[in-house]
């Protein structure tokens, strides 16, 4: 044992500094900076086309990033193979062998890095156990139902004990009710191993669930890089607001009075937010999320942000009931109300009856100038 | 009819299998049967055939008489297989992985030669292998090869013909099976710390064993039966169990003795087929599928 001891390289366990991919002219990823915490649950968040399975794919080491470098551990693995990393990837079609048994796929990886014998069998048989698959060693994949085949690619990435755990959109080809199941388990096992996952997906339910924290992903870069209640209650870009989760946003003419900001909406009608919520820039917005308003008949009285307008459409959705209130100038809202105890009157409102909207400015949110062009 | 059919459902595979059962009857069992009776002939065709059981003992000595040359088919055949698959593996996977819109061309070529009469081909084939051919005639005026090198009439070239003339059967099934391996395997492999020799071996070629299994079948099958490339490319040395039973049938009027080689060649390669299947593992090849 050398007595030299090795610096200590923070607790950050991937780290991607500038990373750029280019698909010919096509920007897939432009620029990213990241660290992501050791035994992180951390998910890149985007629709389709934003760049988030092209910057898995590069820490994964199946795509060379064009400019940029990646850190695996305080290690630079920028151009090193993928079977040479120290990652493994559970793959959004599972990528089985199917010509092997779940036995052998999930030793796979173990056999590949010279562990023999006994000590396959008995850490294939922990993997087996942590996915609750214990009996289903002899058999092929095409055997397996989808949230089978799931739990094997799983514990057939899990089993390396890699120091990183990439996850593409694992759960998109299951059905909703086993997704919330997979969903939950997948967070227990992130919890029971201790392993940093790096989750993409497109849905923002699962993120929201799962992550410690989230990069909200847009055009090859990410937009907002939080928690999920800061994410929700605290979006900074209009894209993230309107990705996660239900926003109203009042665009209108920004102005300031002394601790808040102020939108002048077309109408005229002004809303405020404190500006300790955030910077609005110059081309900013006020933001409000749908369950944050109250609704009054238009007579009443409210302290903060007022707007008056009509009910056009009701939808009843058990937990809650949602409405679209159209303000002056044609302004549409929408308005979560929980069907319990409601505030102003037991009945719910009806499309055409006349309404007033309040909130609080401090539960509005600011968004600044788009960062995306 | 429909309305018959509807009733009986179960009736409905039989009756597509049908025209085909039809055709395999009538121009493979019926002419089977009748070849058995012919190799239980005994006679001359101007004395005319006699059947008997007792002319079983055709089979015994027609193989002991041409044992030679049936060893030598079953060594020309598989040492073709060999060439083949040695030749069309790689070229199958270049096509299947690394052709990108050269994909449909390089297919194109592969097939093309079937445009050409079997027959032309081989002879093409001894044009270009010819003594003093544009092949080896210049090689041998600079003085790079003696006067007396031959390729054509040397088992060389009947081997070269058979691989040639069998060689897209072996690309074809082979390509298909690698074209339909899902890319993102060897990419898990990867993930999985196997190299890129490692990912081929683990995954790649087991998967396209169906491909090698059904190109050797092709090649293997025809091969065992050929006569043209031994006639034409070949010489005395080099007659195959097929020229004898071409001749047997068309030159000696030797009926019987030419049905018996004709039965035992069918069931000869039945039972190499057999046997490399078993080899192989019809298991192993349905997951392969699958």
């Amino acid at each position: 044992m050398s007595a030299e001891v090795k610096p200590r390289v923070a607790d950050v366990d991937v780290r991607l500094v500038n990373v750029t991919k280019m698909f010919g002219d096509q920007t897939a990823v432009d620029g990213i900076t990241l660290d992501v915490s050791d035994g992180e649950f951390f998910t890149l968040l985007g629709p389709s086309g934003c760049g988030k399975t092209t910057t898995l794919r590069m820490i994964g080491g199946f795509e060379q990033p064009t400019s940029g470098l990646i850190e695996l551990k305080g290690e630079d693995v920028t151009f090193l193979p993928a079977h040479e990393r120290d990652v493994n990837t559970v793959f959004q079609s599972y990528a089985l062998f199917p010509h092997l048994t779940i036995f052998e796929n999930v030793a796979f990886g173990l056999r590949r890095s010279g562990i023999k014998g006994d000590e396959v069998t008995r850490r294939v048989g922990e993997a087996l156990e942590l996915v609750q698959l214990i009996g289903y060693e002899k058999r092929k994949p095409a055997q397996l139902s989808g949230g089978q085949a799931q739990r094997v690619a799983l514990a057939r990435a899990l089993v390396n004990r890699p120091a990183v755990l990439l996850l593409d959109e694992p759960l998109g080809a299951l059905d909703l009710k086993l997704r919330k199941q997979m969903g939950i388990e997948l967070k227990r096992i992130q919890r029971e191993v201790g392993i940093t996952f790096i989750y993409v997906t497109h849905d923002q339910e699962e993120a929201m669930t799962m992550s410690d924290r989230i990069a909200v992903m847009n055009k090859g870069h990410y937009e907002q890089l939080a928690g999920p209640e800061t994410l929700y209650e605290r979006p900074t870009t209009r894209f993230v607001a309107s990705f996660v989760g239900a926003s109203n946003l009042l665009e209108g003419k920004i102005g300031s009075d002394g601790e808040s900001w102020t939108v002048t909406l077309p109408s005229g009608d002004v809303v405020r937010a404190p500006k300790n919520l955030g910077d609005i820039g110059t081309g900013g917005a006020i933001g409000v999320r749908p369950e944050k308003l109250t609704l009054l008949e238009p007579g009443q009285e409210s302290k903060g942000n007022r707007l008056d307008g009509t009910v056009v459409d009701t939808s009843y959705l058990g937990v809650l009931t949602q409405y679209t209130v159209e303000g002056a100038g044609g302004l549409r809202l929408l308005v979560s109300e929980q069907n319990v105890d409601r505030t102003t009157r037991s009945d719910t409102w009806r499309p055409g009856e006349r309404v007033a909207l309040t909130w609080k400015p401090e539960h509005g949110f600011v968004v600044g100038d788009s960062k995306s062009a | 009819m429909i309305a018959f059919l509807r009733r009986r459902p179960g009736l409905l595979p039989l009756l597509l299998l049908a025209p085909a059962i039809a055709w395999l009857v009538a121009f493979y069992v019926y002419p089977a049967i009748q070849m058995l009776q012919a190799s239980l002939w005994s006679g001359t065709l101007e004395t005319g055939f006699a059947f008997s059981w007792a002319n079983a003992a055709t089979y015994p000595e027609a193989l002991g008489r041409y044992s030679d040359q049936f060893l030598r088919s079953i060594l020309y055949a598989a040492v073709s297989t060999v060439v083949c698959l040695a030749l069309a593996f790689p070229l199958a996977y270049t096509i299947a992985y690394r052709a990108g819109r050269f994909r449909t061309l390089l297919l194109f070529i592969v097939i093309a030669p079937f445009f050409t009469s079997f027959l032309l081909r081989v002879l093409a084939w001894k044009t270009v292998l010819g003594d003093d051919g544009f092949l080896l005639g210049p090689l041998k005026s600079i003085g790079l090869l003696p006067e007396e090198f031959r390729i054509l009439a040397t088992p060389i070239a009947v081997i070269f013909g058979i691989s040639y003339n069998f060689f897209p059967f072996m690309v074809l099934p082979i390509y298909v099976s690698l074209e339909k391996i899902d890319r993102r395997l060897v990419e898990a492999a990867k993930d999985l710390y196997a190299g890129p020799a490692r990912a081929f071996q683990r995954i790649t070629l087991p998967l396209a064993l169906p491909g090698v299994f059904a190109g050797s079948l092709l090649v293997f099958i025809p091969a065992m039966g050929d006569f043209v490339n031994a006639e034409l490319l070949g010489s005395v040395q080099t007659r195959l169990i097929g020229n004898v039973i071409q001749s047997r049938f068309l030159v000696n009027n030797d009926y019987p003795t030419a049905a018996a080689l004709s039965f035992m060649l069918m069931a000869g390669i039945l039972a190499a087929v057999f046997i490399y299947a078993r080899v192989l593992g019809t298991d192993e090849l349905e997951t392969g599928i699958g």
